[in-house]
């Protein structure tokens, strides 16, 4: 980077970190992007189609995603933490850790020969692919990933774990770059930053904090988000909705799996739940034209731009709308059966299903506490990060040049998370420009 | 001038999204014996880092001057596989992608008819590539600053971000003040905060500050230029320090507008059920605001004993024509109960709904306490509202009971949605931007592009683009200036090189190309003539070349020999 | 199951779109009568979304429905509501399962041409003597006077009223005389398909065969029909408030006498919330010289169902008890009116009844406006 300009540090590197720091590159600052997975991308590089126009997801951000690798006024620290802030707008000194990859980042290319030959090769759990495939020890989570560099998961490596990998590193020796180093430790580096913008993301919560719906007793109970993988062509099944190789004759959907819900902690809407749920029953319509897809209700949030529209479309498709939360879903034989009151029909009704797909809350990352503590943050009630003003400051942090961006903020869906990273965007070049002495 | 080809073909699999469907190996044996091609491979992903670098290391060491991508829409990837051929050394418009996703194996099932039509696309890809002449990248100055239409919230908020990064903007309003629908709301949600707290303060800092110049009743009346150098005329009156100068028309130099201009409040009448107009009793949400903030509540000087809410009026209503949820009145009606609530503690509330939508950060919880402060849901979308004494009936189904009702009440607030304004047309004209189907203005991508337009340089903020609350407003106006602040933040602008060109041997003048042009690109050169195009106005549409009679007039890099030699390779 | 009625009603012609539903009750909520019967057209749309509905042939209640269609013209999503309820009819007519009484009416229109069970001879005995020549003739208003005014002796009142109206003005119309057969809109909506069809395959060709480029109905049900269901070429169909408006505002119509009465206007389903024929009637009697004219509270969009289309003209209801013309002529006499003015036969007898058991016959007149027209000639 060889502008003078006074530079942005960006943390987080999902699609509004991605915008956020396009934006500011784009308009001539040098911007630090540190992402502490091994690439870019995100929750959205997860989803297969997005709502309500159905483009494949990767297709519409891998252009984003290799923006931000290639833009000569953005330095990409992947695979990287912030572990250190000091100062004040205008001047912050930032501490970074580059955690070790085992692989050099400018000799891999990305072949791959070292996952086939990697001993763990299909027994480690696929993350990525939310535990639904298997992966090597070296991996780089998806096809697309920027950078396309491989990645040693420490907690896999049989040499990482038990300090020896039979006779000789399998991986090494596949290497044609001999890209692999073991040797590699942990580095620290510190820059100096005028604003910092915050995009780390959400987390969905754990679905066994309601057992009552059978998530990790039953197989064909899945998330929502395991469910955009089984439907991903680029995922385990290669785009089939398939469980135990068979197809699912019932799909069940259920709304508000952790969500409108204090008991659980997250009295909130989760504000995209609805929504993708209906792009699933769509995408299970299409790809099973026979399946009867029934989808369980509380109140139908249809509110974006489109979004009213698609939830008629989807009704159209035949796809059945039941107002009720489930109670509890059980096994008869060897079909699901979902138990719930029908609220419109006042009868409790149990319906069959071969898979249920729950949507699971939107919940603030484990780490928030930390990264609030490490930042200087403050939280609101649900645990997110707390903007300035709820009303006309939406991405000011409680911490002067400090700006929030996407779902750390409070649970999005995909354009107000960009209109939001880019807004995060704008504010931080108010900081820039006053720091070039203009202030 | 043009080099013998030497042309390399990539042909992807995207996943499965192509290699399911086509046999890209086939494709790409094919391609191999194609003229003029040097290599052929095939890929899993030709946009990932690994597969630029095969276009890049094979330019290098082959020497590769062509290169052609068998991929997805060029809308998607062509600027990603321009960029790598221009690393491996190959000017960037000597590439040509064949689409085999879109325009092949997402629409075809059958895998040897897919295969076929996939080689097809090749064969007339790399006919085009041989064609193709080097072009160079262009770029033009910047006017710094930015016109934004609407002084609401979201053009204020837009232009202060202009504003702070030292640029001047401009801010258009058509009334004779500043604060839009915000300022007629009393308080808002879910803080319940006094709009008079914090508006007032937004207006002062808008008209101190040095970079923005307000004008009140004003237009924009004319739009001329291009994304960097816009031309706007307006017509109005500035303020100054002295206050509001005289009406007049004013000439801004620019480089970027924002598009702020709000939206319009659905007329009720136009839903004759609820007796809107016909019974004192039945008001809007903008009125209802209007009385708590005078702490009347009084129908006919006496307290009401039942107040009901109606939502969606207006809104979710294909038969009006708004198919769509206006977002808002949700906790506008949550906002507005409790407040009865707490101001008249004996009044009974209820809130007819059909789906209850508190989306946004704290709105589940404001939509508890409202039910907590004694406010009644009752799911039902009212039919009809009738006159009974002094009161009026709501006729609505409580679909929980599964029973139509007659509610007596004494004041009946319809949650009015939101529309695309009026002159929504007239700024669309003006501004060359188009409209989505449900009237507002249609942003670029619903996904990706939320406030970018179809117009370089023209940007969208606030409920302009779709109804939206003032936090999404504030971050989408924001959004709008970022987009705004690149181009003026940077100085300079990239324009297209694939733009018109006039052969004066066989222009004849007759001046069909300067009618035909949306951009006002060509015109006709008095001395010789001849038509002669503005190359940084000219978009490459082609409009022009296929209304020039004697063929004079072309688009570089769409010239009819290019187009006719993927033509005649497809029908050989 | 939900495919199969959404597939039964597209195949009847109907616009049902069953899938659009979002149960927000908006129907039930203003049909007329949601309150005093079973009947609850959003839980049907819901039982059939869903696959619940229940066995059709005891559901008395679905024979209630008037057919008003406040419920198409109010739901937002465009499902068309009351079509659910005539796709079930439909079912119940094929198999056989319905009130004797509407099947004794369906019979007579099979028979005589008229639900009325009179014969098919007498259809223009009315008109003998009136000076009214066959449309056979020629002429550039066909009227079709319609099944209740031929037959029932009130309403020939109505018809004779017309007459003396048209021939005041002028107007050159013929009428079918005996070959005037019912038209079928009542026969559609209880759900007897085949004999609508019948009577659509047999009636177009007659009425386009007369060459008149207008044709005018007593009645807002033929008008309903004839004007969408019918497709007729080269014809123009009007209900005659329509036409009479038409000729007040050519001059052609005027007025010698006066009606020195207070006058309420009821609108008829069929003519204002289904065609939104609303300002004619009101100018037709505010042309009346004398008249007052009031209105009540409950009209145009929110005018108030008389419960007679339907079918309920040959089926009692199971809400024998309160009837909604009873509500009616009550809002009438309040408004002061002296007559309740109809321009609909169905109506014309409903709240006359209302008028004579609600006991307001001192009070109150039902008339419609032709004879209130006639009456100031």
């Amino acid at each position: 980077m060889a502008s003078a300009k006074p530079a942005a540090l960006v943390i987080g590197a999902g699609i509004a970190g991605i915008q956020a720091a396009l934006d500011l590159a784009d308009a001539g600052f040098p911007v630090y992007l540190v992402e502490r997975e091994p690439s870019v991308g995100g929750r959205m590089s997860q989803l297969d189609k997005t709502f309500p126009t159905l483009d494949c997801s990767s297709c519409i951000l891998t252009p984003k995603m290799v923006d931000v690798g290639q833009h000569p006024n953005i330095e990409l620290m992947t695979y990287s933490e912030v572990v250190a802030v000091e100062g004040e707008v205008g001047s912050f000194h930032v501490t970074i850790k580059k955690k070790p990859r085992y692989v050099e980042e400018d000799l891999c290319k990305g072949c791959g020969a070292c996952a086939e030959a990697c001993r763990m090769h299909g027994r480690v759990i696929d993350t990525f692919n939310q535990g639904l495939g298997k992966r090597a020890a070296i991996y780089v989570p998806f096809p697309q990933a920027v950078p396309l560099v491989y990645t040693i998961d420490p907690n896999a490596c049989i040499y990482l774990t038990r300090g020896v990998c039979g006779k000789t590193f399998k991986c090494k020796d596949a290497c044609p770059a001999d890209a692999i180093n073991f040797d590699q430790k942990e580095q620290f580096v510190e820059v100096d930053v005028a604003a910092i913008i915050v995009a780390t993301g959400f987390d969905l919560i754990d679905p066994r904090t309601k057992p009552e719906f059978g998530y990790g007793v039953y197989p064909n109970v899945l998330t929502g988000l395991e469910f955009e993988r089984l439907s991903s062509a680029s995922g385990p099944t290669a785009g089939k909705i398939l469980l135990n190789g068979k197809e699912p004759k019932d799909v069940v959907f259920i709304h508000c799996v952790g969500s409108r819900d204090p008991h659980t902690g997250v009295p909130y809407c989760s504000r995209i739940c609805c929504m993708y749920t209906a792009k699933h029953a769509h995408l299970v319509r299409d790809k099973l034209p026979d399946a009867r897809i029934t989808v369980f209700y509380i109140d139908m949030r249809a509110f974006g731009k489109g979004y009213e529209e698609f939830y008629d479309r989807v009704k159209h498709e035949g796809v059945i709308y039941r107002r009720g939360e489930p109670s509890e879903v059980f096994k008869r034989g060897d079909k699901l059966v979902v138990r719930a009151d029908d609220t419109l029909l006042r009868r409790t009704v149990e319906v069959e299903a071969d898979l249920v797909v729950l949507a699971t809350a939107v919940v603030p990352r484990a780490d928030t506490e930390a990264v609030a503590r490490l930042l200087g943050l403050e939280r609101t009630p649900d645990g997110f990060f707390k903007e300035a003003h709820p009303k006309h400051c939406p991405v000011e942090s409680t911490r002067p040049g400090v700006f929030l961006a996407g779902c750390c903020q409070g649970p999005k869906d995909i354009p107000d998370t960009v209109a939001q990273g880019k807004a995060a965007a704008a504010a931080a070049m108010g900081v820039l420009h006053q720091a070039m002495g203009n202030g | 001038m043009a080099s013998r080809p030497r042309i390399g073909v990539y042909i992807c699999h995207c996943g499965t999204n192509i290699a399911a469907t086509v046999d890209v190996e086939a494709v790409t044996e094919f391609a191999k014996n194609l003229p003029g091609v040097v290599i052929a491979r095939h890929y899993t992903y030709m946009c990932s880092e690994p597969g630029q670098a095969l276009i890049k290391e094979d330019a290098r060491k082959l020497g590769l001057n062509r290169v052609v991508v068998a991929s997805c829409s060029p809308r998607m990837h062509e600027p990603t596989f321009r960029a790598a051929s221009q690393e491996g050394g190959v000017n960037p418009y000597q590439f040509e992608m064949a689409n085999i996703r879109e325009q092949c194996s997402w629409v075809h099932h059958d895998r040897d008819e897919a295969t076929a039509k996939a080689k097809a696309l090749v064969v007339a890809a790399v006919a085009k590539a041989a064609r193709l002449e080097p072009l160079e990248d262009r770029e033009v100055g910047v006017t710094p600053g930015a016109v934004v239409i609407g002084g609401g919230v979201a053009g204020m908020v837009a232009a202060l971000d202009v504003a702070e990064a030292g640029f001047p903007a401009y801010i258009v309003e058509k009334s004779d003040h500043l604060g839009g629908h915000v300022a007629d709301l009393n308080r808002t949600f879910p803080d319940l905060e006094p709009v008079a707290e914090w508006l007032p303060g937004l207006i002062e800092r808008v008209q101190s500050h040095p970079n923005i110049t307000v004008f009140l009743n004003a237009q924009v009346a004319r739009v001329e230029g291009y994304v960097g150098n816009f031309e706007v005329t307006v017509s109005g009156s500035k303020v100054s320090g002295s206050g509001l100068g005289e009406p007049g028309t004013h000439s801004l130099q620019v480089g970027a507008i924002i598009v702020a201009t709000g939206y319009k409040v659905f007329d009720p009448h136009r839903k004759p059920e609820f007796g809107y107009g016909l019974y004192p009793q039945v008001i809007t949400t903008l009125e209802m605001e209007r009385r708590l903030a005078e702490g009347d509540l009084a129908v006919d000087g006496k307290e009401p004993e039942h107040v009901v809410f109606i939502k969606c009026v207006g809104s979710r209503d294909k038969q009006l024509g708004n198919p769509y949820c206006s977002r808002v009145c949700c906790m506008i009606s949550a906002k507005q109960a409790q407040l009865v609530r707490q101001a008249l503690p004996d009044t009974r509330v209820t809130v007819f709904y059909i789906d209850v939508r508190t989306f946004g950060k704290r709105g589940e919880e404001f939509y508890d306490e409202a039910r907590r402060s004694g406010v009644r849901y009752r799911r039902g979308n009212v039919s009809e509202i009738y006159r009974r004494g002094d009161r009026v009936v709501v006729r609505v189904e409580d679909t929980f009971l599964r029973r139509t009702l007659e509610v007596e009440a004494d004041l009946v607030v319809l949650a009015v949605g939101m529309e695309a304004r009026q002159d929504t047309d007239e700024i669309a004209t003006l501004l060359k931007l188009p409209r989505s189907a449900d009237g507002f203005f249609l942003e670029a991508h619903p996904k990706l592009r939320p406030v970018d337009t179809a117009m370089d340089g023209v940007f969208l903020a606030g409920c302009c683009q779709g109804p939206k609350d003032i936090p999404d407003t504030i971050a989408q106006a924001r959004a709008a200036a970022a987009s705004a602040l690149i181009p003026l933040l940077r100085g300079t602008v990239p324009v297209i090189s694939e733009t018109a060109v006039v052969d004066p041997e066989l222009c004849a003048g007759c001046g069909m190309c300067v009618e035909v042009c949306p951009f006002g690109a060509p015109a006709l050169d008095p001395l010789w003539g001849v038509s002669r195009v503005n190359a940084v106005l000219c978009k490459g549409c082609g409009a022009c070349a296929v209304t020039c009679p004697s063929k004079a007039i072309q688009v570089r890099h769409f010239r009819p020999d290019q187009i006719l030699a993927q033509v005649d390779v497809l029908v050989e | 199951m939900q495919a199969d009625i959404q597939e039964l009603a597209k195949e009847l012609g109907l616009g049902l779109d069953l899938l659009g539903c979002i149960q927000c009750g908006k129907c039930t909520g203003g049909c007329p009568v949601s309150i005093t019967t079973a009947l609850n057209v959003r839980f049907l749309v819901y039982e059939a979304l869903v696959d619940a509905l229940p066995d059709l042939g005891g559901m008395e209640e679905l024979w209630d429905c008037t057919c008003c269609f406040t419920c198409v013209e109010r739901c937002p999503k465009d499902v068309r509501p009351a079509e659910l309820i005539i796709s079930l009819r439909s079912q119940l007519v094929e198999s056989g399962k319905i009130p004797g009484t509407i099947g004794d009416a369906l019979m007579s229109i099979f028979r005589q041409g008229n639900p009325l069970g009179f014969a098919r001879e007498d259809r223009a005995a009315w008109a003998e003597g009136l000076g009214i020549k066959s449309a056979r003739e020629g002429c550039e208003v066909l009227w079709f006077v319609g099944c209740v005014p031929s037959y029932d002796m009130r309403s020939q009142a109505v018809a004779k009223a017309a007459a003396k109206v048209f021939q005041a003005a002028g107007v050159d119309f013929g009428i079918l005389g005996t070959e005037e057969t019912c038209c079928g809109n009542e026969v559609r909506r209880v759900g007897e398909m085949g004999l609508f069809e019948m009577l659509v395959e047999e009636g177009k060709p007659l009425l386009e065969s007369v060459g008149a480029p207008t044709m005018v109905t007593t009645s807002p049900h033929c008008f309903n029909t004839f004007k969408h269901e019918y497709n007729l070429e080269g014809m123009e169909v009007l209900h005659y408030t329509q036409f009479l408006a038409r000729l007040i505002e050519e001059g052609k119509l005027t007025f010698s006498g006066k009606v020195e009465r207070v006058v309420t206007y009821h609108d008829p389903c069929f003519l204002g919330k289904q065609n939104h024929v609303f300002d004619e009637p009101r100018a037709v009697l505010q042309a009346i010289p004398g008249v007052k004219f009031v209105e009540m509270d409950r009209i145009r969009e929110r005018s108030l169902c008389c419960e007679g289309g339907g079918g309920r003209m040959w089926f009692e209801g199971t809400n024998t008890e309160e009837r909604l013309a009873f509500q009616r002529v009550h809002e009438a006499a309040e408004t002061g009116a002296e007559v309740l003015a109809v321009a609909c036969p169905f109506c014309m007898s409903m709240l006359e009844d209302a008028v004579k058991v609600q006991g307001l016959e001192d009070r109150l007149k039902v008339m419609d406006i032709l004879e209130l027209v006639a009456e100031a000639m």
